[in-house]
């Protein structure tokens, strides 16, 4: 009797003790996330009232709307440059900072120290550096004898310096990410290697890689996701110019959700990039799955 | 040691150095230009140093925009936003870990999936829904979504592992001995989390002092602004005042600077523990 009682109390209170978070669930993100997908089929905009109008908004974003492309290409070409320098940048660090060095502490410090900053903060020190008319990139252009260069109001210049930047800024968040996975790797493993003969090179692409390639490929796909939503650093450095040359999706969806207030299309454009999204998401549980039952 | 070895340890500290100190580059060129005058900003050939260094772009940060309340705003969401976080997913991560009920698996995987949903996405309806409230250009929307959505939810994920691992005879005693749950969670649970609840905190904190995009889209009278964007504001208007915003910078900067070099050893570890699982 008492045990029923003890039990009953139990279930009651570990109910109360989720309830708060559960709410927050409903209320911030089911809720929203599913309100958003009714009304990527409405044309409500600040002019019009909620009306549904079928699939018309995707028939307009997918078949008449080039800024959509536009946005979309921008978007991939942020993501083709910055994920790969990200990722290998952050694995060669790794690999230098795990040797148990004196001293190696302080460089994984420096290298993290960025992750900290704010991303307006950080693209606003950068703008700075690349100002067109005496920043300093364009003053020791000039200490060469060269011409200033316009990097942030360049059709060709613009986009990879905001990849560049992007890509320094959370370089360390990676590379931490990666020096844990190569403590899992014993190190008996490598002396074995080492009696056997194999090169460092050797010992790197038989050992290291295939131990730490799930790490390699989950943290891709976060980055990946990621920089589909790169937006702060765009709307500092740039504003998605010159002309649309960085004008990124979710810059798009932001214009016009609160500029232009198309509420309905805002969330169309919002949910094209969820089902990328999504899509990437299943690709790594998939992986996950797949890798955590190769290593039982 | 060999010859060899010794040669490619230098060569490690060498590249090492160059890559930080390219890392801390940006922080130096902030904090010596916001000490130049503007006259001084664009000289050619570069003025490394200050010579002599200015502090009046420090007091003008205070009298030529609002900052103190900029700074003051960031501070009070960004902490209010990090205890709330913290108390729900410290409840909510012990109920999941230790508590038994029907649906407590399904329920803690559905939470999960949720982390998953863009904010870009939930962005428009929720805009919608605090302007029918009335709460567009206030600070509400900037507070209680993010203390009880994703946020709160990766913390009760961490909390989660964390009392997973504590073993379950502790809450049996304290069961036996007459403790209510509230109590358990009071005076035994909540004291052995700290560790969990640090890295939920930092990773919190961090995330709304940095936070754009909610401010963004709410916040139109200039006094309610928080740091990043007031001073992305500032980097739009024509012909900006690069000593004032990077002084700005600085003094947005170094609060978290500062908590960064103190308990570096937390953030660190707190990302290759929670970063892959």
């Amino acid at each position: 009797m008492r045990i029923g009682s003890l039990r009953r109390t139990e279930i009651v209170y570990g109910y109360a003790f989720i309830l708060p978070i559960v709410l927050g669930f409903a209320l911030f993100l089911l809720g929203p996330i599913v309100y958003a997908f009714i009304m990527s089929f409405s044309n409500w905009s600040l002019m019009n009232d909620l009306e549904f109008v079928g699939a018309d908004n995707y028939i307009r974003a997918l078949t008449e709307d080039p800024v959509l492309w536009t946005t979309l290409r921008n978007t991939l070409y942020f993501s083709a440059g910055m994920v790969p320098i990200n990722i290998v940048v952050a694995l060669l660090l790794a690999l230098l900072l795990r040797r148990k060095l004196p001293g190696i502490g302080l460089f994984r410090t420096a290298i993290f120290t960025p992750v900290v900053v704010s991303f307006v903060v950080w693209s606003i020190v950068w703008k700075f550096i690349f100002a067109t008319d005496g920043g300093l990139v364009n003053l020791l252009v000039r200490q060469f004898g060269g011409t200033d260069i316009p990097w942030l109001y360049s059709m060709t210049w613009t986009m990879p310096v905001v990849i560049l930047v992007s890509a320094l800024k959370n370089v360390g968040m990676n590379m931490v990410i990666f020096l844990g996975a190569l403590q899992t790797v014993p190190t008996s493993y490598y002396e074995a290697a080492k009696i056997d003969g194999a090169s460092p090179w050797k010992a790197f692409r038989s050992i290291t890689l295939p131990l730490i390639s799930p790490a390699i490929f989950l943290t891709t796909i976060i980055t990946i996701i990621g920089s589909l939503k790169v937006f702060g650093q765009v709307y500092v450095m740039t504003q998605g110019g010159p002309g649309t040359s960085t004008y990124v999706m979710v810059y798009y969806i932001y214009r016009l959700a609160f500029r232009s207030f198309e509420f309905g299309y805002a969330s169309t454009i919002a949910f094209i990039l969820f089902f990328i999204i999504l899509l990437l998401t299943i690709v790594q549980w998939q992986l996950r799955r797949k890798w955590v039952h190769y290593e039982q | 040691m060999n010859n060899k070895g010794i040669v490619g340890q230098i060569w490690i500290y060498a590249g090492l150095t160059v890559v930080s100190l390219g890392m801390l580059f940006p922080f130096f060129w902030m904090v010596t230009t916001s000490l130049k005058p503007e006259s001084a900003v664009f000289q050619f050939p570069p003025q490394w140093l200050p010579n002599p260094p200015v502090w009046q772009n420090y007091a003008d940060i205070f009298t030529k925009m609002p900052f103190g309340s900029y700074f003051f705003n960031s501070v009070y969401i960004a902490v209010i936003v990090t205890a709330g976080t913290g108390l729900v997913a410290a409840m909510a991560g012990y109920s999941f870990a230790k508590m038994q009920y029907p649906l407590r698996n399904p329920i803690f995987l559905i939470l999960l999936s949720g982390m998953m949903i863009p904010t870009e996405v939930t962005a428009i309806p929720l805009f919608t829904w605090m302007s029918e409230l009335g709460w567009v250009d206030t600070h509400i929307p900037l507070i209680l979504p993010p203390m009880l959505g994703a946020g709160a939810i990766f913390g009760a994920f961490i909390v989660r592992q964390f009392f997973i691992t504590i073993p379950d005879e502790l809450d049996e005693a304290a069961k036996l001995d007459g403790c209510s749950p509230i109590q358990t969670f009071r005076y035994i649970m909540l004291p052995l989390a700290v560790p969990a609840l640090a890295t939920v905190s930092i990773f919190t904190f961090l995330d709304r002092w940095n936070e754009f995009f909610d401010p963004l889209i709410y916040l139109n009278t200039k006094e309610l602004f928080t740091l990043p964007i007031g001073l992305a504001l500032l980097t739009t208007d024509a012909g900006v005042d690069w000593p004032l915003l990077l002084a700005a910078s600085t003094v947005a900067t170094l609060p978290l600077l500062i908590v960064f070099f103190m308990a570096q050893n937390k953030f660190v570890e707190g990302i290759s523990n929670t970063g892959l699982k």
